[in-house]
């Protein structure tokens, strides 16, 4: 187990996946707030599972093209412990709901803001995802144009660790 | 039904199922590559121009998202809002209005990458329409953290 996280840490670093002050190997920052389903996510309340954290905004071309793949993992993997968590860095709530009426994704939804950003290191660029481990540990930082295939190897090699 | 009329309505059932496995529309805008070369300055150029209270003499605007802006923006630069939408370029048109085709401006993004940026290429253009002769942009090949905040590049924070 802690070979693999290791490994995936390394793959990270070695693709150039990695900055701020929220790296590999930290404590993800926690955060309470109410998703657009009026249900509050503490992101605590989620030890015990591997967490996809995706920074995103509805006028972002290249987040909204992530979306539906991020909404496919969470159908085929939510059941061995994945938990997809998307975080608009739009202005307001009203473009990012009206964004996910016409295409909904299978994952809760909150809105951050600047102070969120900066706690993870700076969300200065989207899109941006944060995988998080089991026990609430940064285990790599995806940042713009990542590769889809690497992310996804990422959650299935945790997911499959004893 | 006749072989044509099966044949018309096979080609709708595959242009509809094509077009339902592209996903989500996304926002139409002008690729960022539209911008001329001339027009583009690299961030460390910039950044050398740049002290802690902004670059002298030069109208520096962010056409991005408030959020990264309030989370880090280069010194002295105003926020005017997204260019890829219609009030953010109502702003920056305002905040334009009042200066001489002959002033330079600098804008920036940073949002995304370069080549899916939907803010500069529409900001750019505005300013073109609107006359403005010596508007230079900055070239954020990947995000504003990746390419001027981890360079070290002065750095401003707060809305």
């Amino acid at each position: 187990m802690r070979r693999l996280r290791l490994a995936v840490c390394a793959l990270a670093l070695l693709l150039g996946h990695t900055a701020g002050a929220t790296a590999p190997g930290e404590a993800a920052p926690d955060f309470a707030l109410t998703n657009f389903d009026g249900h509050p996510l503490h992101l605590a309340d989620l030890r015990g599972k591997l967490v996809l954290l995706n920074f995103w905004a509805s006028w972002c071309g290249p987040c909204l093209e992530e979306m539906p793949r991020f909404s496919a993992w969470q159908r085929s993997y939510g059941a061995a412990g994945l938990q997809v968590i998307g975080v608009s860095m739009d202005d307001e709530a009203g473009a990012p709901r009206r964004y996910l009426a016409k295409h909904p994704v299978a994952y809760p939804i909150v809105l951050g803001d600047a102070k969120l950003g900066e706690r993870y290191g700076g969300i200065l660029g989207l899109p941006q995802s944060f995988l998080i481990d089991r026990r609430g540990v940064v285990l790599a930082r995806f940042k713009g144009d990542a590769d889809p295939a690497q992310i996804e190897a990422a959650i299935k090699a945790q997911l499959h660790a004893p | 039904m006749s072989t044509g009329t099966r044949a018309v309505v096979a080609l709708l059932i595959v242009l509809a199922v094509g077009i339902g496995a592209a996903g989500p529309a996304l926002a139409d805008h002008k690729p960022a590559s539209s911008i001329p070369e001339s027009a583009l300055v690299q961030p460390a150029d910039f950044a050398s121009t740049v002290t802690a209270s902004g670059a002298p003499g030069v109208l520096v605007l962010q056409v991005g998202f408030r959020k990264a802006y309030a989370q880090a923006h280069i010194p002295g630069s105003e926020y005017v809002g997204a260019a890829s939408d219609d009030d953010g370029l109502q702003a920056l048109r305002q905040r334009v209005a009042k200066l001489s085709p002959q002033d330079p401006i600098v804008i920036y993004c940073g949002c995304c990458p370069w080549r899916k940026c939907p803010n500069i290429a529409a900001a750019y253009d505005a300013l073109q329409q609107l006359g403005f002769k010596n508007v230079k942009v900055i070239y954020i090949a990947e995000d504003f953290g990746t390419n001027w905040v981890d360079k070290g590049f002065p750095t401003a924070k707060g809305s």
